[in-house]
């Protein structure tokens, strides 16, 4: 298992030193969340009822901007095979690169959004329910998302068919992100789509790695 | 350790590129692998790692104290370094020998400046990899084999870009590993002074080793 973790420390690693991938997602969030406002107008009620989707779809579409890397540059440098030679199993290697995905992109966004809020007129109360939402739900960004850089690792400009790909996949985790969010702010038991949205994410964390190591494996041949 | 594959057939877009190869090679031995572009040189070697799945016919390993499988007992050293330009050159290595060694304890930083010294890196320890040049970047892939020990090294074409005085260093380190009982496939273009080494020459026939 030791493995499994100087891989994960070695992509933070990178991902530190780079810089990049990071910024361009946070970048990326920030724009089209400013531009919201300006497309709809100033009608701060309206803005503050949608804000929640907005943050979760906005911060969705941040993440797809840098899965495409996820095992590219792994790929294309040759560090692929010699992952595949050692003692991890594929499939634990899609799911350390995958956690640290997570760890140096989605959790960064997931914190970024109350931020973003503000220029939503978020109401405070949503602030705690939002990220709490995020930083349960994101890993099946991740996790989910690595099926799909596995998949188009040697398809040309592989970033668009991603997107194809991986957004259908998302589907649940926004539908029951919002619906969390909302019971936590109405008079709904906040348990059952809090619970669900934690199920997704265990879900996407076993079944991911499995169908992205398998997707590696075809393209490695 | 014995390494067999027999009758391998391995084929790559529905095209045989391998039909019908054996080969045998037990402890100390070495096998270069010659032959014409696209005869198959790296095509086996990515079959003996494990990535490519043999259409007819089996690679197995004999080993009496070690049920790892192939995959786990070799170093693949391909066309590509699989070398971090952001790391420097002791930073790539160390990832590699703990990952492929998979133990995190830390205490091989001897190993590791042992395995530069082999491949007259030292002095390029602390330099981002990113500088390097190719054949500096080939040799850093290359200590890769002595900083984490497999008894099976995979070579593809070990030599491109290396230096006279570089190509030395790489075959003294093949005589000490195989002194030490370990195996050696290298693809290779140009001549390798391996010491008795087998050769298979890949092409429209195969001849069995």
């Amino acid at each position: 298992m030791s493995g499994f973790f100087t891989l994960v420390g070695r992509d933070l690693r990178l991902a530190v030193r780079q810089g990049g991938a990071l910024g361009t997602a946070l970048g990326f969030y920030l724009v089209v969340v400013a531009m919201l406002p300006l497309g709809l107008g100033a009608d701060l009620k309206l803005l503050s009822r949608i804000a929640p989707g907005v943050l979760w779809i906005a911060l969705l579409l941040s993440a797809l901007l840098s899965l495409g890397r996820v095992f590219e540059s792994d790929y294309e440098d040759g560090s692929l095979d010699v992952l595949a030679t050692g003692p991890l199993p594929l499939e634990l290697v899609a799911a350390a690169k995958a956690l640290a995905h997570w760890i140096s992109t989605s959790v960064p966004l997931a914190l970024l959004a109350p931020v973003l809020g503000i220029l939503l007129n978020l109401e405070l109360v949503a602030y705690p329910a939002l990220v709490a939402t995020m930083l349960i739900g994101t890993p099946a960004v991740s996790f989910l998302g690595a099926i799909g850089a596995a998949l188009t690792l040697t398809a040309r400009r592989g970033g668009l068919l991603i997107a194809l790909l991986v957004l259908p996949l998302y589907v649940p985790t926004l539908i029951f992100g919002i619906a969390a969010i909302s019971a936590m702010l109405g008079p709904d038991d906040v348990a059952p789509p809090l619970l669900i949205l934690t199920a997704i994410s265990l879900g996407a964390i076993v079944l991911g790695p499995l169908a992205a190591a398998a997707a590696l494996r075809t393209q490695m041949q | 350790m014995l390494l067999i594959a027999e009758n391998l057939v391995l084929s790559r877009g529905g095209r045989t590129v391998i039909d019908g190869l054996s080969l045998r090679l037990s402890n100390g031995e070495a096998l270069l692998l010659t032959g014409a572009n696209g005869t198959g040189k790296t095509t086996l070697l990515r079959a003996l790692a494990g990535f490519l799945p043999p259409a007819v016919g089996e690679i197995r390993i004999e080993n009496e104290n070690d049920d790892r499988e192939l995959g786990e007992l070799c170093h693949f050293v391909g066309h590509l370094d699989g070398i971090k330009p952001h790391l420097t050159a002791v930073e790539n290595l160390a990832f590699w020998a703990a990952y492929l060694d998979g133990d995190s304890s830390g205490n091989g930083g001897d190993r590791l400046a042992c395995a530069l010294n082999k491949f007259g890196l030292a002095a390029l320890a602390d330099v981002p990899a990113g500088y390097l040049s190719a054949g500096q970047k080939r040799r850093l892939a290359l200590s890769r084999l002595a900083a984490a020990h497999r008894p099976l090294w995979l070579l593809d074409e070990p030599t491109a870009s290396l230096d006279a005085a570089s190509v030395t260093l790489l075959i003294d380190a093949v005589n000490a590993h195989r002194a030490d009982g370990g195996l050696v496939i290298a693809a290779t273009h140009l001549p390798l002074a391996f010491e008795n080494a087998k050769e298979v020459r890949l092409g429209p026939k195969e001849k069995a080793a």
